[in-house]
């Protein structure tokens, strides 16, 4: 080995300890970047990347089986423009009734042999694809809650199949509510009715205008009148997007902060690493070392656990993503999510980059020093600075240890400013975390009106002439009143309002809104409101933000409702955060629309018990009740948007863990940087009387100072910057924010927040303070 | 019968796999007595040193001072024995650069609980004793060698200990301030003090002691009491 390699390992070797804490902090600087990385990739097309993959179709169009034969339909993939094609596929609207779960709504299930390749590539979650006949896929999307094994019924078929779920799907485009093998389709096609599906992809697909002619080039060639409904990806993108766009600003927050911290972090390590060594690499020139040599060989001692750490950090941060992009691929929509090479690339090459170029610097003015100055340094330096903060320290009533920790950052001011950064970030990414999962909690909380102890869920809102609830098939509809009575009549019922959804339309405004009546008071039922009031009289409404904005309409301004049996006219009264059906609702009371709507029988009962009622006796009871009415309870609010809150809120809490670990291994450096510097004052004062336990007192009082300002300052910078991102969030989804949202900090959390900065401080001091506590006295005292 | 402030039986201690550094050594010292322990290097001198301070621990053996069972003591007793029993003087002085001479002095008290406004006391009577009291707001860095170990010595006296400990006090100084100390240590013993003195200078031990310990490859080989050299000087005159 050459003698330069024998100073790097020997180098790497001797310090140990600081060779342990530039891997682990490399390592995790690593796995966040790859982490975050991998979700900035994600969270920036997660949609085209699942869409990509799966080979999703641009139009799924549906045709009148009795209009049109398959052999047609599979001369449409030669139309003009037409890349690709599946299908035709049966298809058919079916009601079923699983075991266990109640009535279900109408479903479309499709007849496909396989999980297709080249065209809507469907994405097996779990489970199989169906072999043969009594078996069933079901996508995750169905509003059957998906469960391998279950046995799902069709009694309003008359040959009555009973099929068993083997497996769990999703299509990107969403085509289906559920996939069975051909030959079962026959037995799920009440006589008259069915139709066939056709999947396309096209040469050109990237606008409306070009899917409406790629659409138009594939009708032409069939008997007019034949297709009965279409879907294009982009709408279908568009639904997709409105659903994560919410969080999109969270992810790009938490990349940023992790790479921010990364670099912050192993800058400050590997400078410390560097600069500490400086009198070493003096000793080195005096033996003969050439500056280039001292240099290589600094950077070589820093490369060497940065190396080590980043290929375990690429490693954890692997094992680390592949379930967090699995629950990120669930929120998203696809489940093929996984770790870009590219990502691991660049952060390879950026970390290994930023430690070499770190440690270069460093070393260059060190190889730069005079070697009489650098093997001075370490022995006159810093003995004159904060000589004035050890005096003033000493003065305070305090114990000594802790008088002398107190006024140690002021000897070391550029390494308590690096150790106080690396803390700040810390509390600015707790904080932050801590008040984005209040304010996502908020927006699931207003998003799913779910204040209800117990719901009554509607049945399938009125989709139309075409709509997939239309037909023989469709379930008989509960008597709305006749549920509100059992309701009344119920013990334990505290309040309850009814909410029926019917579609209409607006003047100036393209396809229809969902207007949702109230009966009874529904303003505690969970719905937040922006500005304005809740609704208190007929003919008064409230709209969320979107709904303003498309029709370009203010609190006060009238709107009037089309497509119904005669006009409404509203008056609205207030702003509601709803970021459902992309905004475009109208909240208003039942008695508004009674002479344009009189059959609002598709209607939700939800209920608050009075207050010591045991909610699941109560919807247990109800249920006997309502079972004569075909309909059922269940405890709990309408949608609580569930999965989604609990993967993001894992998701922040892993991130800010490791955030908060990164901070403190930078304290921890900067602490044991400094105990090793000190280790013979600390020998002086273990051989005047100083006790172990005094010893991590002024060790640990060390960092107090730091840690506190560092806290203090974290929590308004974190609050600043949960305050820029929420609203932000709001916007990429033209939703306004309204101040329960987003000012979710309380002067009861904000001093424990602040404190969070003494805790990371605390314990990235904590293992320096015992190494310095349990340091010999006599090999302290033989330190030079 | 005395007492003895120091009594070490049969102590040994071994470093590794080395040679034992210090090989079934006994010595008693007996108060207001003052010893130097001469050696060449690495004979066992700072090993011994260290096993009497509680620095280190013997691998058998007992060790006994004022009372205290040393060898019995874990790292935080210790400190609490030194605290109270020991005062210690270095060759390198080991004074803190960032503390000034008063500071320095008055840390053992102040770590050890005493009021600060007693501690101050204490320290200023010291200082002027030593005839340093000029320095008190000057840091060490200031200083000269043999100034640097007056404040050492003041330091290790702060807190009235039963023996007072130097290893090598004037290895670190030329010869005029090596005097200084060594009738600094004269007069102190003069005054009562037990002094132990790990030394390899001979005209330190023959001015200053009044007891010779010779230590080869670990083993006690001479014990010599000599006249009380030091009963002619008192500390108060040591300093003017």
């Amino acid at each position: 080995m050459s003698a330069l390699g024998k100073v790097v390992r020997s180098g790497v070797g001797r310090r140990r300890v600081q060779t342990l804490v530039i891997g682990l902090a490399t390592m995790m600087a690593v796995a966040a970047s790859v982490l975050g990385g991998s979700l900035l990739v994600v969270s920036g097309a997660p949609f085209d990347d699942a869409f990509a993959r799966q080979h999703g179709a641009h139009l799924s169009m549906q045709f009148d089986a009795g209009k049109v034969s398959a052999g047609q339909l599979s001369k449409s993939k030669d139309a003009e423009g037409v890349s690709s094609a599946a299908g035709p596929f049966r298809t058919a609207t079916v009601t079923p009734r699983s075991d266990g779960a109640g009535p279900g709504w109408p479903m479309t299930v499709v007849g496909r042999g396989d999980p297709g390749r080249d065209v809507d590539e469907v994405a097996l979650l779990d489970g199989r694809w169906p072999a043969r006949s009594g078996e069933i896929v079901l996508s995750a999307d169905s509003s059957l809650i998906p469960t391998m094994g279950m046995q799902i019924a069709f009694p309003d078929l008359s040959s009555g199949p009973t099929l068993t779920v083997v497996g769990v799907a999703r299509s990107v485009t969403q085509t289906a509510d559920a996939w069975v093998v051909p030959s079962q389709m026959p037995a799920l096609t009440a006589p008259g009715s069915g139709g066939y599906q056709m999947l396309y992809r096209f040469t050109d697909a990237g606008t409306t205008a070009q899917i409406t002619a790629g659409g138009r080039a594939v009708t032409k060639s069939l008997p007019p009148g034949t297709a009965v409904g279409e879907q294009s990806w982009l709408t279908v993108k568009k639904t997709a997007e409105r659903d994560t766009a919410v969080y999109v600003p969270f992810l790009i927050a938490f990349g940023a902060l992790g790479l921010v911290m990364s670099v912050l972090i192993v800058g400050n390590v590997v400078a410390s690493a560097v600069g500490t060594g400086t009198r070493r690499i003096g000793i080195l020139k005096a033996v003969g070392f050439t500056p280039a040599q001292v240099v290589r060989a600094y950077v070589g001692q820093a490369l060497i656990p940065a190396a080590v750490g980043t290929a375990l950090g690429v490693l954890a941060g692997h094992l680390l993503a592949v379930p967090v992009l699995a629950e990120t691929g669930e929120v998203y929509g696809t489940s093929s999510l996984a770790v870009a090479p590219w990502v691991d690339l660049a952060v390879i090459a950026g970390v290994l980059g930023l430690v070499a170029v770190t440690a270069w610097a460093s070393a260059w003015r060190a190889g730069r020093l005079r070697t009489v100055d650098a093997l001075a340094v370490g022995r006159t330096a810093a003995a004159r600075r904060g000589r004035w903060a050890a005096r003033l320290a000493g003065r305070l009533p305090l114990p000594q240890p802790v008088a002398l920790g107190l006024a140690r950052p002021f000897a070391r001011p550029a390494r308590a400013l690096a150790m106080g950064t690396a803390i700040l970030f810390g509390a600015v990414a707790v904080t932050f975390t801590v008040g984005m999962s209040a304010s996502l909690g908020q927006v699931m909380k207003a998003r799913a009106h779910d204040a209800a102890d117990a719901v009554v869920p509607a049945p399938l809102p009125d989709f139309g002439p075409q709509g997939p609830g239309s037909g023989p098939e469709k379930q008989p509809k509960a008597d709305p009143a006749a549920v509100a009575a059992a309701i009344e009549a119920a013990a334990g019922t505290g309040k309850y309002y009814s909410a029926a959804t019917v579609r209409a339309t607006v003047s100036g405004l393209t396809g229809t809104v969902n207007v949702i009546a109230f009966t009874g008071d529904a303003s505690w039922g969970g719905y937040t409101m922006v500005s304005g009031r809740w609704i208190d009289r007929p003919g008064e409404a409230v709209v969320p933000t979107p709904f303003l904005a498309a029709t370009g309409t203010r609190i006060g301004d009238t709107v009037t409702l089309n497509g119904l049996a005669e006009p409404v006219t509203v008056r609205i009264v207030g702003e509601v955060l709803d970021p459902r059906n992309d905004g475009m609702q109208v909240f208003t009371d039942a008695t508004t629309l009674t002479a344009a709507h009189p059959d609002l029988t598709e209607t939700s009962h939800h209920i608050a018990v009075t207050s010591g009622t045991d909610v699941t006796g109560y919807v247990d009871a109800l249920n006997k009740d309502l079972a004569p009415l075909g309909v059922t309870a269940r405890a709990g609010g309408l949608d609580a948007g569930g999965d989604m809150v609990v993967t993001l809120n894992a998701l922040s809490a892993i991130l800010t863990l490791m955030l908060v670990a990164v901070a403190a291994l930078g304290v921890l450096n900067g602490v044991l940087l400094d105990t090793r510097e000190r280790v013979r004052e600390i020998g002086v004062h273990k051989a005047l009387g100083m006790t172990p336990r005094q010893t991590i007192a002024m060790v640990l009082t060390s960092v107090v100072v730091t840690g506190l300002v560092a806290g203090t300052l974290g929590v308004p910078l974190g609050t600043a910057l949960h305050g820029w991102v929420i609203p932000a969030m709001g916007d990429s989804v033209g939703l306004r924010l309204p101040g329960s949202v987003i000012a979710v900090y309380h002067a009861a959390e904000l001093l424990p927040l602040a404190l969070g900065g003494l805790l990371i401080a605390t314990l990235g001091a904590l293992p320096p303070a015992g190494w310095a506590a349990r340091t010999r006295t006599a090999t302290a005292l033989r330190t030079e | 019968m005395i007492t003895p402030v120091i009594e070490l039986r049969e102590v040994s201690r071994r470093y590794d796999d080395g040679p034992p550094a210090l090989h079934e050594a006994s010595l008693t010292v007996r108060p207001g007595e003052a010893v130097a322990v001469l050696g060449p290097s690495g004979s066992g001198k700072s090993t011994l040193l260290n096993l009497i301070a509680g620095l280190d621990r013997p691998d058998t053996g007992t060790v006994t001072v004022d009372g205290v069972r040393v060898d019995r003591l874990g790292e935080a007793g210790s400190a609490l024995y030194r605290r109270s029993k020991i005062g210690m003087v270095f060759q390198f002085f080991n004074l803190l650069d960032d503390l000034t001479v008063a500071e320095n002095v008055v840390l053992p008290a102040r770590l050890a609980g005493m009021a600060r406004g007693e501690a101050d006391r204490r320290a200023a009577e010291l200082l002027e004793l030593l005839g340093i009291d000029r320095h008190a707001r000057a840091y060490p860095g200031r200083l000269s060698g043999g100034e640097r170990q007056r404040v050492a010595v003041a330091r290790a006296l702060m807190n009235r200990p039963a023996l007072l400990l130097a290893d090598e006090p004037t290895g670190a100084l030329d010869t005029a301030a090596g005097q200084d100390v060594s009738e600094l240590l004269t007069g102190l013993n003069a005054e009562g003090q037990t002094i132990v003195v790990v030394t390899h200078d001979l005209a330190l031990a023959r001015s200053c002691t009044n007891r010779t310990v010779r230590i080869a490859d670990g083993r006690i080989t001479e014990d010599v009491r000599s006249q009380a050299v030091g009963s002619q000087v008192t500390a108060s005159e040591a300093v003017r």
